[in-house]
């Protein structure tokens, strides 16, 4: 078992992963300053910051970059909000043949679509900019917090999703014998083309097949660069965090994540179970509900009642919890308290990093 | 505003909301709370999740419809019945119903569908759309409930008829998307209800997708929920030391500072959420209902029955939007 301090002082790159609303982003800027604290040079990669936590790390700028936060650490501190058309129009200039290339597929509607709207390429491009971090800059840890998504795994796979989708453009998908383009096409095919143009209309049709010749001898350098961001994912000195809190229906999608983690060969390193209720007087359990019930009506009978609430949702709580055991393997369980105020700058990340790292 | 106004007012209420902030607690208890009204309920689900059905104590929902709560219990009300939707069997059945029964089946199996929704985003969300409009027709149900998907993509879900109206200009697309857009922007077939916690981040961006939805996509925004509020205990305002010397109770040892720790606690949050409440209120001028957060037991049958008659009650006393 490693304890999320050991991970933040030896991992080189920390995945939090968890469904939305769990105070994922949160927990990537606790676990990177601790990083800095530790003397290290952490970057924590962010993809939908809440607007306050957003300004105490200095992100106001909506900057692609890594911008440092002066802390009093003896490490280095970076955040940066993932751009996730930038980064991308940045890896088609990098892979095109020459600048003709890279403006017909950067001016192409479809790749507009493909770079903003396609959700696999937010998750494809959040783990493009870790690897960018990671190889070709100098730092010492990367945290990176993966996007919201319908579907919790979507990142796993998402260099996958969209090499597989460069590599099976329409021509290929409808299966013409020879990867040649559209007026070569088999005369199936363009009756199949037809109809499906029919369907949605011939200027989709059009720009989807402009922008897989526009693309054409790129996919090779793309593919390669999913293939080397793919390995890092598995690699051992990346690590996974799962965030989760303490409702029953979040909890079940976190253990679904970590089998289905566990299945790609990914095991977890710590779950962190965000925002648990306090008990305030763990001894008192029962003796609270009764007093309450027997002293309704009274200014006393509100506090007992008020302590008999929060012993009621803690309790629940920890038996949500307690089916988690066993089943997210030798990964360390956090608890980290639900907070009297909420976190937003770096004084409330302090005070969280003393429960989640135990400083 | 009457409750059974407000439940009769459109024939569909989309529920939206970021992650975790009770979506799909909230789609639940309005379905039910239209139920007890007399008004048969059918709740869309697009993201297969299985919270929803056990709620209403029943096992998972598939693509065909299940009753969650029979109708008569309690006397007078109607039944509650729900079903998940999923955009590639939406596009299927839109293509076959097409006569394109051929081509739907070679684009699916073939993932040539994944690059039309590329080349055209938000063809998955309009056919799922679609086929809550095609659902609206039916006469067996009264009122429909959708649970859209969560956050942003709420925002991007109701916003794919417009973007489609202008990427795809002819063809049966096109006019579904037509149709859609006619649906979400009549008020008197479609309203949008918005989910919040009482906290800052999920108050903002409440703020930001009413105005989104309101100037992008011209839907008619119902009232909003606030979910999670702590209910009050008046008494925590005294001292715990001072309120068991009123009443004459001894306190056992450490018991003052567990009472006094949980009640400063309590009082904080309720103070937070009181403001955030205020601020909703002033920043976005539509009626608010709130619902409590419950401590006790986990969400089951007799728990949504409770948020009902809250929403019910709040629907009562609730003022009409300036």
């Amino acid at each position: 078992m490693t304890t999320p301090r050991e991970l933040v002082g030896t991992a080189e790159v920390i995945i939090c992963t968890g469904s939305g609303g769990v105070g994922k982003t949160t927990v990537a800027a606790v676990l990177a300053m601790e990083g800095a604290r530790q003397g290290r040079k952490t970057a924590v990669v962010t993809i939908d910051p809440a607007k306050r936590l957003a300004d105490a790390l200095g992100l106001e700028g909506l900057t692609n970059e890594p911008g440092r936060i002066e802390g009093d650490w003896p490490g280095e501190l970076y955040a940066l909000m993932l751009d996730t058309k930038s980064t991308f129009d940045a890896l088609v200039t990098k892979y095109a043949a020459d600048e003709a290339q890279a403006e017909r597929i950067l001016g192409n509607r479809f790749y507009t679509n493909i770079s903003s709207a396609l959700s696999a390429t937010q998750e494809f491009m959040a783990m493009e900019k870790l690897y960018e971090l990671h190889v070709e800059s100098d730092f010492d840890l990367v945290v990176v917090d993966t996007p919201p998504t319908r579907n919790a795994l979507d990142f796993l796979d998402a260099p996958g999703t969209l090499t597989r989708f460069l590599d099976h453009p329409l021509y290929k998908v409808v299966m013409t014998p020879t990867r040649g383009i559209l007026k070569v096409a088999s005369i199936a095919t363009q009756a199949f083309l037809r109809t499906v143009a029919k369907v949605v209309g011939s200027d989709v049709i059009e720009d989807a097949i402009a922008f897989f010749q526009a693309f054409q001898g790129m996919e090779e350098g793309f593919r390669d660069r999913a293939h080397v961001v793919d390995e890092l994912l598995t690699a051992t000195e990346t690590r996974f965090v799962l965030v989760a809190s303490p409702r029953r229906d979040t909890l079940a999608e976190a253990v679904f994540f970590a089998d289905a983690l566990h299945e790609a060969g990914i095991e977890i390193s710590a779950l962190i179970v965000n925002r648990m209720h306090p008990r305030f007087a763990p001894g008192l359990a029962e003796a609270a509900g009764e007093r309450a019930e027997s002293l309704a009506g009274t200014a006393i009978g509100d506090h007992f009642a008020n302590l008999a609430d929060f012993q009621l949702i803690a309790s629940r709580e920890e038996r949500h919890l307690d089916g988690l055991v066993g089943q997210v393997g030798d990964a360390t369980v956090v608890r980290v308290p639900f907070l009297r105020t909420d976190v937003h700058d770096l004084a409330g990340l302090d005070e969280l990093a003393t429960y989640v790292v135990g400083n | 505003m009457d409750p059974a106004t407000f439940f009769a007012a459109s024939r569909v209420i989309i529920v939206a909301g970021k992650g975790g902030v009770g979506k799909t607690t909230v789609t639940a208890a309005l379905a039910r709370a239209a139920a007890r009204q007399g008004r048969r309920a059918l709740i869309v689900e697009v993201e297969g999740k299985s919270g929803l059905a056990r709620m209403f104590g029943a096992d998972d929902l598939g693509y065909d419809e299940i009753t969650l709560a029979e109708a008569g219990d309690p006397p007078g009300s109607a039944d509650v019945r729900a079903r998940t939707l999923t955009s590639d069997e939406a596009m299927l059945e839109y293509l076959e119903s097409h006569g394109l029964s051929r081509v739907a089946k070679r684009l699916v199996s073939s993932g040539a569908i994944d690059t039309l929704a590329t080349a055209a985003p938000g063809i998955k969300d309009i056919l799922v759309l679609g086929k809550v409009k095609q659902l609206e027709r039916d006469t067996d149900v009264d009122l429909i409930v959708l649970d859209a998907p969560a956050a942003g993509h709420a925002i991007t879900f109701l916003r794919s008829a417009r973007g489609l109206l202008d990427a795809v200009k002819v063809g049966p697309i096109h006019n579904q998307a037509a149709e859609v857009m006619a649906m979400l922007t009549d008020a008197d077939r479609c309203q949008v209800v918005l989910v919040t916690l009482p906290e800052e981040t999920p108050v903002n961006e409440l703020i930001e997708t009413a105005y989104n939805l309101e100037d992008q996509v011209g839907v008619a925004l119902g009232p909003v929920v606030v979910n999670g509020l702590y209910p009050d205990r008046p008494g925590l305002a005294v001292d715990p030391v001072t309120a068991a010397a009123e009443a004459g109770v001894g306190l056992r040892e450490g018991e003052a500072e567990a009472l006094a720790a949980a009640a400063d606690f309590r009082r904080h949050r309720v103070e937070l959420q009181t403001e955030q409440v205020a601020r909703l209120a002033e920043e976005l001028p539509l009626p608010q209902l709130r619902l409590p957060f419950l401590f006790g037991a986990e969400l089951g049958p007799s728990e949504l029955d409770l948020l009902a008659e809250r929403l019910v009650d709040q629907l009562q006393t609730v003022v009409e939007a300036p």
